[in-house]
């Protein structure tokens, strides 16, 4: 789990050129997604919210931001994890959309409340890239995945 | 197989082993249960978290917390950026004598140009400076600079950011000037001991005092959001402007001395029916094709100096040359006939009692 977190961060923070730039999906976002829907007991919010104190160290105008979004997307993916789990992949996808929405709305408010909003519609691209790359996502993920760990 | 959308068929039954698309739970594994519970821990993170960010944003107390996070990420940054940065060395290292021979040529002619053009520059400086009535010429406004490499890093993807490799160990500190050779560049945002955050002028939230070289009309230029243009959103539609103009900094807003090229109007649109002009520019640093930077430390004694803001008030120069006296100005004599208004009176009172010397800003210029 740690090791996916690792990549997932190194996969944030990997420079490249603008237009890949735009379309990068929050790959840790997923990763944390993904870990609350699979092992919520191991992985979750406490997950979720130091992946994003992570991410807040990086980027970010104020610290906890990303945390307080990752851990409410982890809490998402807990409370419902049951029910995600029973959907076939192409739902799935659907619902991780809702989610990173959700998630992307958080940090949007935050960004307006600290006075840095970003109010360009690019900001959204992610969320929707996000969704559809899912299914890779979850895929390369799940054969990382060993209960006992 | 541990990958089976295929295999689930129908949705609709309740069997928990065709309820695992993707989550690696087959049926020899059990599906782990919910933790604890889960609204309340997130309840308790979600208080830390608004917690945190109050007190980083009203009233900065993280700013500790932000170097050491700054410190703590730099390794994992140079980590990440380590690969490219491998890349472009080896790339130097095997760059062709015939390409290096090309740069160096083009590197003699620029240098050639350089002298050519600075040829006169101490006489004209001191022609300059006789012509200002100053005693002695004046020592140039940038003290000390120092080159910092910028780590190829992305930090945010819809925000202007770069990442250097200067921190507090080497002089830097928040809100410094960072220029290249063609213009300005940014300026520091957090300053870890071995790293610093520069925010580029591009940045859809920087916002720089610029000066049209040109009038002398003194606006504002923001970043608009990629890293090659910026907007001029404070501009009435009637003012003097061109494509072609060149902006440099107006030396207001305390970072930037005055003087220094920041970018070229490409695109001035009037419309009529707007009281804004609409009008874009160029900046003349690299901002995406940079590797190296310049950080630059100002003396704050030279007249071109970025204000600093000292009591409320903005201050250049030497403190403690002080602004002539400013004459007592002759009372007018207040009407008979109108009761004295407590107020008036009060203020003409506190104006005659310090107004002799203490309002620089009364000074004749």
């Amino acid at each position: 789990m740690l090791k996916t977190v690792a990549g997932a961060l190194i996969l944030t923070l990997l420079p490249l050129p603008s237009w890949l730039e735009i379309i990068r999906p929050g790959f840790l976002a997923l990763t944390v997604l993904y870990w609350s829907i699979a092992a919520p007991r191991a992985g979750g919010i406490t997950l979720g919210w130091i992946c994003g104190l992570l991410l807040d160290a990086f980027e970010g105008p104020v610290l906890g931001e990303h945390a307080l979004a990752l851990a409410f997307l982890a809490y998402i993916g807990v409370r419902e994890h049951q029910r995600i789990r029973s959907k076939p992949i192409f739902q799935q996808s659907l619902i991780v959309f809702a989610a990173l929405v959700f998630y992307e709305v958080v940090l949007f408010a935050i960004d307006g409340w600290s006075g840095h909003a970003l109010t360009t519609p690019l900001r959204w691209v992610p969320t929707l890239t996000g969704a559809l790359i899912w299914p890779v996502a979850a895929a390369i993920l799940a054969r990382s995945y060993r209960p006992s760990a | 197989m541990r990958w089976g959308p295929a295999t689930s068929g129908s949705n609709s039954g309740g069997s928990a082993e065709r309820l695992v698309a993707g989550f690696a739970t087959g049926s020899g594994r059990p599906l782990q249960g919910r933790g604890g519970a889960p609204g309340f821990r997130f309840a308790l993170y979600a208080i830390v978290s608004i917690a945190c960010m109050i007190l980083d944003q009203r009233f900065n107390w993280l700013e500790r917390a932000h170097y050491i996070l700054q410190a703590a990420g730099y390794p994992v940054e140079l980590a990440v950026s380590s690969p490219v940065a491998a890349w472009h060395w080896t790339q130097k290292s095997f760059a062709t004598r015939d390409s290096l021979e090309a740069e160096n040529h083009r590197l003699r002619a620029r240098l050639r140009d350089l002298e050519l053009r600075s040829m006169r520059y101490d006489a004209l400086a001191q022609e300059n400076a006789a012509l200002l009535e100053l005693r002695r010429s004046l020592p140039p406004v940038a003290q000390r600079w120092l080159p910092a490499d910028i780590v190829n890093i992305q930090l945010d993807s819809l925000r202007q950011r770069v990442l250097i490799d200067r921190g507090t160990l080497n002089g830097v500190t928040p809100s410094q000037a960072v220029l290249d050779d063609d213009g300005v560049v940014g300026q520091t945002m957090h300053v870890g001991p071995w790293s610093a955050e520069v925010i580029l002028i591009t940045d859809p939230e920087h916002a720089l005092p610029v000066q049209v070289e040109r009038t002398g009309l003194r606006t504002i230029a923001v970043g608009a959001g990629d890293s090659a243009s910026l907007a001029l959103p404070y501009l009435p539609a009637n003012a003097d402007v061109h494509a072609g103009d060149v902006l440099v900094t107006s030396g207001l807003g305390g970072v930037f001395p005055a003087g220094y090229p920041v970018a070229r109007i490409t695109e001035v649109h009037k419309d009529t029916v707007e009281p804004l002009a609409h009008v874009r520019a160029v900046p003349f640093a690299h901002l995406d094709t940079d590797s190296e930077v310049m950080l630059v430390w100002f003396r704050h004694d030279n007249p071109a100096a970025p204000l600093k803001e000292v009591n409320g008030e903005l201050t250049t120069g030497d403190p403690h040359i002080q602004p002539l006296a400013a004459p007592a100005r002759p009372q007018p004599p207040a009407p008979a006939a109108t009761p004295p208004d407590p107020k008036n009176q009060r203020d003409s009172k506190a104006t005659k009692a310090n107004g002799k010397a203490k309002k620089p800003e009364q000074a004749p210029r």
